[in-house]
């Protein structure tokens, strides 16, 4: 009977020290969510959708050649050591030498005029970059030319910061009709961390100690980086209350009054706390009266009072718009103060009725709400997703300005699914949305979205949900794309884009949605603030190379 | 005994298929489809959006009519094939069940077991002990009217947030290593209890107040009063009340089996306990058609087994049953 005590003893003591070493050390580790919907399940970075690679594929083991910073506003060589037009139709990036994939194999050009020849060959979501580039010279081990027959200059700058570079000598060797279809469970990409472990709610990398960037820009700090799914707002608030999140990247109401007794910090100290990350827009969709009337659209910009949302909705954590909806250093370069202020628009009810009256919408029948011009009752809808709180607040606002220049609008809160397919196919009035505004390196992709030319379809998927069409304005922003930076005619093109927008007003700039980001202090410090531009703190995906690796690499362990 | 058997089994075959139809059909005629709703946030390349949708719908058989798409659903199914998952991409959907149904059990089957045993046996002590029914049976039918995922709120935010004494999210510590190690199973059980307690206390409510009242209602039965007037103990009058008390107790678990189930689903997702409630809530909200339909299908399958296992319990507890099956009572 004692020696069955004394076995059991010892394992215990075994088992007990075993685990030990089956748990990740705290002090090294960096734990954060806000970034993951969906377990992760696949590491190919051809399949970029939601549910697709986990956030940190590219950025954490697949890298691009050049980072963008957006709040300086710089590009960063990352596996290009320079980039450069030789002529107005050819780019050519000069590589680091020295880096090597995971699985120690030499990085060179053959991989980076692989992983866009792949799209040529394949249809993958960056193929259309081959409808303007001709071809792709590899000059030397270190050296790679590309040719265009139609430079898109704006475009390519995106494109220079985005694209995963992959490896040759393994891409090469999967089939066509396998590219899209893989899990490629143990990615050999550059970067500095490697697939650890996966569980149905996390992810968790761990670093890789003979990262090609050590000896450059030093090593990331967090030894492990542990990527939960919380599902909800308010569990991820409990997290971080409790200091089990370092990071949070959620949406979390009521930070401002509740950061200080929580010593959770938020990259401005004060309003609005939060980076700028997205204009939200308010779209009219213009294929049905009266917002077919550019002059309804115009009055109703003058009624809507986007600073009461800012206050009450979002408690300051965010910011109002300006007329353009541009933000952000690479955008406001081509801001033209000129045309806001000529035609521009800021809350003002009374110019919105005097507006309205003029174009003669009036209350024929006497019932308190404005008609149609023929006389009909006006009756808008404005939807968001249901669960979308913020938002759903925001249109309620919205509708009670509208309303209180005696224009009948409802708000409305569909399900996701219903929302989406209502703003895809154009059955809607009044919407919300963001989904293609998010701050990049150039106006373009802004513009090319908010009105964009993709509008013939059954469906309208890629932005311009208001179905504006105006194959001028859609022309200027095409040839914005093949100027060159800041240029006079850039500039010029981009301040009649502006004027275009306004005059037309399709869509009203509302508000800035931030960046959410919390982070307390318990486990790791050094937290990139305003103070402290030590890098983005951001784990959303896509959004790596905008300086979250400088951020994990300035974090400072407490112990 | 096995024409009994037979006769359920039957019936269970017909509401599989009923249930496999509308599992199938459902997730179809929710508005909007998935591969739109995953590329919706999608920001790349002008046109990327386009050849990407294109390639995943053409992956997913999305393009082929809807009854071939039904045919090949029972086609794969009889050869145990649900699928790939369309937001879990390219992940087995039977692989994420698995994954996931274990933490459906560990909550679900001590809960059920415990909640049953403990609340039969405290509603009828209440049966009998006029204080002890005075102080419990408010609290038990505070208990049994309590939503599942209104309760798990009220144990989170106490036991969670305010004393903080356990974990609200997730299945076992975001630094921990899944394996058979000390660390592991106690901060698994640090994780279980809170979603457990929830499952406990609200179904305890509605077995004690119903043992409660079987226990009265036996008590002024005849053949109670019968053994009473011939001198027979009240220990063993209690006993006999019992025993015919839980008969209806049996068939108030399969009843509700369904219930508690749904009740489970809604609990995980309060803690994000990464079981089948939370998968299928995520599932839901992307329309991943086949995991919908596996979760479902998993949900449909644990209901019908469990009321299966209730209906042989039953046979077995109660003679009358068995008998009349086998023609030994007309």
């Amino acid at each position: 009977m004692k020696r069955n005590w004394a076995l059991l003893l010892v394992l215990v003591l075994v088992v007990g020290l075993s685990s030990i070493a089956m748990s990740y050390e705290r002090s090294e580790s960096l734990v954060y969510g806000g970034g993951m919907w969906s377990p992760a399940s696949n590491w190919n970075p051809l399949i970029p959708y939601t549910g697709g690679h986990p956030t940190g594929t590219v950025g954490l083991v697949f890298e691009n050649l050049f980072h963008y910073y957006p709040l300086e506003n710089r590009f960063q060589p990352w596996l290009a050591e320079s980039g450069q037009w030789l002529s107005d139709n050819q780019y050519e990036i000069k590589l680091r030498k020295g880096i090597k994939w995971n699985d120690g194999e030499d990085f060179n050009a053959v991989d980076v005029a692989f992983s866009f020849l792949i799209a040529r060959d394949n249809p993958t979501y960056y193929s259309n970059i081959w409808t303007w580039m001709n071809d792709i010279e590899v000059v030397d081990t270190y050296t790679v030319r590309f040719n265009f027959a139609d430079p898109h200059y704006q475009e390519w700058k995106g494109i220079l910061h985005d694209i995963a570079m992959i490896p040759e000598h393994i891409w090469s060797k999967v089939s066509a009709d396998q590219l899209l279809t893989i899990a490629n469970e143990n990615p050999v990409g550059t970067g500095p961390y490697l697939v650890e472990s996966v569980g149905q709610d996390r992810m968790v990398w761990v670093r890789d100690e003979d990262w090609w960037g050590n000896q450059i820009f030093g090593q990331p700090a967090p030894k492990y980086l542990i990527n939960l799914i919380v599902p909800g707002n308010n569990n991820a608030l409990g997290m971080l209350m409790k200091r089990e999140l370092d990071l949070s990247n959620y949406f979390l109401p009521g930070i401002p009054n509740i950061k200080k007794a929580f010593g959770i910090n938020t990259y401005y100290e004060d309003s609005p706390y939060m980076i700028a990350e997205n204009t939200a827009l308010l779209f009219l969709n213009t294929t049905i009266e009266p917002l077919d009337d550019r002059n309804f659209r115009r009055a109703m910009a003058f009624a809507i009072n986007p600073k009461i949302i800012v206050e009450r909705v979002y408690e300051n954590q965010v910011t109002v718009a300006n007329s353009t909806g541009l933000f952000g250093q690479a955008w406001m370069d081509y801001y033209s103060q000129e045309i806001v202020d000529q035609y521009g628009f800021s809350y003002d009810p009374a110019t919105a009725k005097q507006l309205l009256d003029q174009a003669g919408y009036l209350d024929r029948d006497g019932d308190g709400w404005r008609d149609n011009l023929n006389g009909e009752a006006i009756e808008l809808e404005v939807i968001v997703p249901n669960g979308w709180t913020d938002w759903m607040e925001s249109i309620k606002v919205i509708a009670d300005n509208l309303k209180a220049v005696g224009v009948n609008v409802t708000p409305s809160f569909p399900d996701f699914s219903i929302y989406l397919n209502a703003i895809h196919q154009g059955t809607f009035e009044l919407a919300i949305n963001n989904f293609g505004a998010s701050l990049s390196v150039t106006p373009f992709s802004y513009w090319n979205w908010v009105v964009s030319d993709e509008i013939d379809g059954d469906l309208v998927t890629d932005g311009n949900f208001s179905r504006y069409d105006d194959p001028k304005l859609f022309k200027m922003i095409k040839a914005f794309n093949m100027t060159d930076d800041a240029s006079p005619r850039a500039m010029e093109i981009a301040a009649n884009i502006q004027q275009a927008m306004l005059e037309a007003m399709p869509s009203i700039p509302l508000w800035h949605n931030g960046l959410w980001a919390q982070t307390q202090s318990e486990y790791w410090t050094n937290w990139p603030s305003e103070d402290n531009p030590t890098g983005y703190p951001c784990t959303w995906g896509g959004k790596w190379d905008f300086g979250s690796i400088p951020m994990l690499i300035n974090l400072k362990p407490v112990k | 005994m096995g024409k009994y058997l037979s006769k359920k089994l039957i019936i269970y075959l017909i509401t599989f298929f009923v249930a496999v139809t509308i599992d199938w059909a459902i997730p179809r005629f929710m508005p909007g489809e998935p591969i739109g709703m995953l590329l919706a946030r999608f920001q790349g390349m002008e046109g990327g959006r386009e050849i990407l949708e294109s390639q995943f719908v053409q992956a997913f058989g999305l393009d082929q009519p809807l009854i071939e798409q039904y045919f090949s659903f029972w086609k794969s199914l009889f050869s145990g094939d649900l699928g790939i998952s369309i937001y879990a991409f390219p992940k087995p959907v039977m692989t994420i069940i698995r994954e996931a149904i274990i933490f459906d059990i560990v909550i679900l089957v001590p809960a059920i077991l415990l909640s049953w045993v403990v609340g039969n046996k405290l509603g009828a002590y209440s049966g009998i002990n006029k204080k002890a029914d005075n102080l419990m049976m408010p609290f038990f039918y505070f208990l049994t009217s309590s939503p599942y995922f209104w309760f798990a709120m009220v144990i989170a935010f106490v036991f969670g947030v305010r004393i903080g004494w356990f974990p609200i999210n997730s299945a076992y510590g975001s630094t921990i290593r899944p394996g058979l190690t000390l660390s592991f199973i106690l901060s698994f059980l640090h994780h279980w209890f809170l979603p457990f307690l929830t499952m406990f206390l609200v179904q305890l409510g509605g077995w004690a107040i119903g043992m409660r009242n079987m226990i009265l209602y036996e008590r002024s039965a005849n053949y109670a009063r019968y053994m009473e007037s011939l001198g027979a103990s009240d220990r063993l009058i209690r006993s006999y009340g019992f025993r015919n008390g839980v008969l209806p107790q049996v068939t108030g678990l399969a009843l509700r089996l369904s219930g508690i189930i749904g009740g489970a689903l809604m609990t995980q997702i309060v803690f994000a306990y990464p079981g089948l409630g939370f998968i299928m809530l995520r599932a839901i909200m992307n329309h991943d058609y086949f995991l919908i339909q596996g979760t479902f299908l998993f949900i449909v399958i644990l209901v019908l087994v469990a009321n299966f296992l209730v209906d042989i319990a039953y046979m077995v507890i109660d003679p009358r049953v068995r008998y009349s099956y086998s023609g030994e009572v007309s």
